[in-house]
């Protein structure tokens, strides 16, 4: 068995329109910057796909990486937890102008969703937003005297994921901070597609230390140098920038 | 009413409270700055929603690693004894109960202890966070604030008029002027700018200040 493909272009080939898509990563760290960028290279070159469910914790920043595939015109609707940033201008306008959905989730019910997704639980009761604007209409019960706010899982058709070191069954490690959502959105797509610094053969991952396990993951391909938001954003780039 | 203290004087104040071995998690923005004012002797541990436990200051600058950022997307270092882990389990140690304090900032704080810190309103783009998680989960939720709005008017009200975070959550509130906590539904003083009578901090507290003890005298450092 060997998950890996041999470019970007073939790992972001299953992403079709309407397609819910999670996107790993908090802010730049663990964002797959590469595959996102594959994506809009496909889109500018067929104009697919389109009318994207993205799910990730912000709304990008800048014009690289999310921020560019929201500028593209490629997403419909956007899933996360904190859609501000330092240059936030790309979602701003465009949600203001009512030109794209949002649906506002706190970050850790953000993330219980996914985990619950990928673990086949439909539902689950939290005490987070209880009281507030973001528990409207959703159903509320009692355990212990105290009130939970019941949340539905979250679960995507396709995952795009930064990983640091991918073995050629897809069992994965992560670098820093850069895990955050990447193994739980591995664990709740239908097809996971992995960006890795380094792929090793099988075995070259002692299994003590693998974080996401091969079955979770369909297709790896290596990204040797990737690409950080921040220091994109730092040099002002602009994606695809000026052909 | 001149005096008050400054925000670096506020955030002291609530760094005496917070007990060797703590483990803390800290608002993005002004809570941050009460990792810098530990007593001597005490070590807290600070917990970053996106997947950190025990980091430390910031770089030098030229020395990020943009992997290694906390929940303000700011750079940060480790320290000796850190550890990474996923979101999921980043969100178990908040709404599991299992970090001792939670510090966050706060647009207005209710006298039965609701919170509203993460919206103005409709306008503009909301944005939420991890603050509606943090203030069911941690063991101790505590808010640092100014006494009163840039414009002069009270905080601390009876009722919450925006948007809530949370729902009973706040049990101490430091101020510019005061360290109040909510007990029971209420305000209760325990210490207060020297300089203040009782009345000044109640003539600016938008709901009754009840005093249960002997009102301290709120002391902090020039800093």
């Amino acid at each position: 068995m060997d998950k890996t493909v041999a470019d970007l272009a073939t790992a972001v080939a299953g992403i079709e329109d309407g397609m819910t898509v999670m996107i790993g990563g908090f802010g730049g760290a663990g964002s797959p910057i590469e595959l996102i960028h594959a994506l809009i290279d496909r889109f500018l070159a067929t104009g697919h796909p389109t009318g994207l469910t993205i799910i990730n914790n912000n709304a990008g920043n800048g014009h690289v990486g999310l921020a560019a595939l929201i500028e593209a015109g490629m997403v419909k609707k956007l899933v996360c937890s904190f859609p501000r940033s330092a240059d936030p201008v790309v979602f701003t306008d465009l949600y203001l102008a009512g030109k794209i959905e949002l649906e506002l989730v706190p970050q850790g019910t953000l993330a219980e969703r996914i985990r619950a997704g990928g673990a086949g639980i439909p539902a689950f009761y939290t005490p987070t937003s209880y009281g507030t604007d973001l528990a409207r209409g959703k159903p509320v019960a009692e355990f212990d005297g105290r009130p939970y706010v019941q949340e539905r899982w979250l679960k995507a058709d396709v995952a795009l994921v930064k990983a640091e070191t991918a073995d050629t069954q897809g069992n994965l490690t992560y670098r820093a901070a850069a895990r955050n959502f990447n193994p739980l959105m591995c664990m709740a797509a239908a097809e996971t597609v992995v960006q890795a610094r380094r792929v090793v053969p099988a075995g070259g991952i002692e299994p003590e230390v693998v974080i996401t396990p091969g079955i979770f993951v369909q297709k790896v391909v290596e990204v040797a140098d990737p690409q950080q938001e921040e220091d994109l954003n730092r040099a002002n780039a602009v994606y695809p920038g000026v052909a | 009413m001149a005096a008050k203290l400054t925000n670096n004087q506020i955030a002291w104040r609530a760094a005496q409270d917070i007990h060797d071995g703590a483990y803390v998690n800290l608002g993005i923005g002004f809570p941050e700055k009460v990792a810098q004012y530990q007593p001597p002797g005490r070590e807290a541990i600070f917990h970053t929603e996106n997947g950190i436990l025990n980091f430390g200051e910031a770089p030098p600058s030229g020395e990020e690693d943009w992997d290694l950022i906390n929940a303000g997307k700011r750079a940060v270092t480790l320290k000796p004894g850190s550890a990474f882990f996923h979101h999921a389990d980043s969100f178990a140690m908040v709404r599991g109960g299992h970090l001792d304090v939670a510090i966050l900032g706060a647009y207005e704080v209710a006298e039965n202890g609701d919170l509203a810190n993460w919206s103005t309103g409709p306008k503009g783009v909301p944005a939420v966070g991890g603050a509606m998680d943090l203030v069911h989960g941690a063991k101790r939720v505590a808010v640092i604030t100014d006494h009163v709005t840039k414009d002069g008017k009270p905080k601390l009200l009876q009722r919450c008029s925006l948007p809530l975070t949370g729902v009973g959550c706040v049990t101490r509130v430091y101020t510019s002027l005061a360290v109040i906590d909510i007990e029971g539904g209420r305000f209760v003083l325990r210490e207060k700018l020297a300089v203040l009578s009782l009345d000044e901090l109640q003539a600016v507290t938008g709901a009754e200040l009840h005093v249960a003890s002997p009102v301290a005298d709120l002391i902090v450092p020039e800093l």
